[in-house]
């Protein structure tokens, strides 16, 4: 048996030991683009930010692809995928064979047009790569702009703000961090960011660059040293729509992984998983998710039988002193709780949907797998639960089940 | 594998095995002068309820979502099946935190990197210091499969 995966980040790692759980046999080769074994992507900000060294950012041992029997081709990439021939053609003129191919391509970052944007250098932050040469760019008198006060963007912040002079960061949505923040909670992050010094400009975006200077939609100038775009990321799909599979947008596929071409199947931040809290299909570009989506598909792809069916979308982010963690849907009733740090607990049809949790984020676990299971609220001591996430909150009988037995 | 079990019946709520994981861990041969004064960070946590009892800490899951979850493939579990952090590769981000059914991963003292029980391997105790100092036996070190 011959696996291809294209791809070599979480969900590509995790594939190749959901392969090995089946098949200790079959070859595996990987292409990678990149030039370092995987690395956990979100690391390069808590690099830049001093709190893991670049030889400790791998993702896996020194010897996860030997001991695995992995080869992997660095610095290639994959061109096309032939499914009638099960080939990928790559950019080193090279043709590569599969019996299961694992598309685990990720996503690459947005970058808006604006005019003048090729009359500049800008950076930006998805890669180590990018990190690195980032990194080679600052120094202590530096004014860096910032577009985009998304997850990626406040992280890049967080990682270079003590390395440079001054950051601005600008977005079009009038609050920041608007995919997992409510409108007070966005209050709440950007007053602490703003008493470190970051200064915001919201509801504005640049709509013209010239080299070292933005003009924004309001006519405002911000003058920079360093750019960085961090917009937002758009998924890698084309070597699957290509090749004729359906993508909407990110790659379709089913519970096992399965792309809508036979034995093409796809993982991570280049397709859409069933999130449980919304109802609906959609990408959840989220690193646990490209984990649990590439341990099923390597499963099946090894003849295994996986199912990834409690997709839902959850954050744990810091920004300095404060810590965040997010999920699920924010909608239902809401329950507010400022005593200790910001709570916000959202409940529909008798279940836990989403919550937002500002610095009291003790044992949210609790919280997420009340979300991820669906537990039905008139089950559990609902109101012990919206001040402490508790086991106590659980019947004695469930509470044996989970606590008397190892799962 | 065995790991730690506690039984509800018999949890008094005293907290004396919170004072002992902390001591255990702390590196420190005195337990006075480890935790005497200091706010304490244990990896064992009672939970204290309306005559119940219990205390909780890391369950070593068969498939454990928290090494799942980890951004820096600082969690793993090793050839016993215990889960382990490296404190090298931890950043502090606490997604670990955030997805643990059992609340049972926790910010460490330095609040830069989590932490969570493995079983008093990692320090000079050996075997679950709580199971030893549990007054009522109610926390115990068994293989119930």
């Amino acid at each position: 048996m011959q696996y291809v995966i294209i791809g070599n980040s979480t969900a590509a790692t995790f594939a190749i030991e959901g392969i090995r759980a089946v098949d200790k046999a079959g070859s595996i080769t990987v292409i990678s683009d990149e030039t370092r074994p995987a690395y956990g992507r979100p690391l390069i900000s808590y690099y830049l930010y001093g709190r893991i060294k670049l030889e400790n950012t791998d993702y896996r041992s020194a010897s996860f692809y030997t001991d695995n029997g992995v080869t992997v081709k660095y610095g290639v990439r994959a061109e096309k995928i032939d499914p009638e021939k099960k080939t990928v053609a790559l950019s080193d003129g090279s043709t590569i064979g599969y019996d299961k191919l694992l598309v685990a391509t990720g996503s690459s970052p947005l970058v808006p047009p604006a005019e003048g944007l090729d009359t500049v250098q800008y950076h930006t932050f998805m890669t180590m790569d990018s990190a690195l040469a980032l990194e080679k760019e600052l120094s202590p008198e530096k004014r860096v702009l910032v577009v985009g006060a998304g997850l990626i963007g406040l992280k890049c912040v967080e990682g270079i703000l003590d390395r440079v002079g001054s950051v601005t960061v600008v977005d079009l949505a009038a609050r920041i961090l608007p995919s997992i923040l409510d409108e007070e909670g966005s209050a709440i992050v950007q007053e602490r960011l703003g008493a470190r010094g970051v200064s915001f400009i919201l509801g504005d975006c640049a709509v013209r660059y010239a080299p070292g200077l933005a003009t924004l939609r309001s006519g405002k100038e911000v003058p920079f040293d360093i750019l960085v775009i961090a917009a937002g990321v758009r998924p890698n799909v084309s070597l699957v729509r290509e090749a004729g599979g359906e993508v909407n947008r990110g790659i379709v596929v089913n519970d096992r992984q399965e792309t809508t071409i036979p034995d093409v199947y796809a993982a991570g931040d280049n397709c859409e998983s069933y999130d449980i809290c919304s109802g609906t299909r959609r990408i959840l570009a989220l690193l646990p998710n490209a984990a649990f989506q590439g341990e099923t598909a390597g499963r099946n792809m090894a003849g295994g039988d996986a199912a990834f069916d409690k997709a839902a979308p959850f954050n744990a982010l810091g920004l300095f002193d404060t810590h965040i963690a997010t999920a699920g849907v924010y909608e239902g009733e809401a329950y507010t709780d400022a005593s200790e740090g910001y709570k916000k607990l959202f409940v529909k049809d008798n279940k836990l949907v989403g919550f937002i949790l500002i610095d009291c984020i003790e044992r949210a676990g609790i919280y997420t797998s009340l979300i991820r299971e669906q537990t039905p609220l008139d089950t559990v001591d609902f109101e012990l639960l919206k001040k402490n996430p508790a086991l106590m909150a659980f019947a004695r009988g469930t509470r044996e089940e989970i606590l008397t037995r190892r799962r | 594998m065995k790991v730690v079990y506690v039984n509800e019946k018999w949890c008094l709520g005293c907290h004396l095995c919170e004072y002992e994981c902390a001591f255990a861990n702390s590196g420190d041969t005195d337990i006075v002068h480890a935790l005497k004064g200091k706010k304490i960070f244990p990896r064992i946590k009672v939970e204290e309820g309306d005559g119940v009892n219990f205390a909780v800490n890391c369950r070593h899951c068969e498939d454990p979502i928290c090494v799942k979850s980890c951004i820096a493939g600082a969690l793993s579990k090793d050839e016993h099946g215990v889960v382990r952090i490296d404190k090298d590769k931890c950043v502090g981000c606490f997604t670990c935190v955030t997805v643990c059914p059992y609340g049972a991963i926790m910010p460490g003292e330095d609040g830069k990197a989590a932490q969570k029980c493995t079983l008093c391997t990692q320090n000079l105790v050996g075997e679950p210091n709580c199971v030893r100092h549990c007054i009522n036996q109610a926390i115990v070190f068994e293989d119930r499969g």
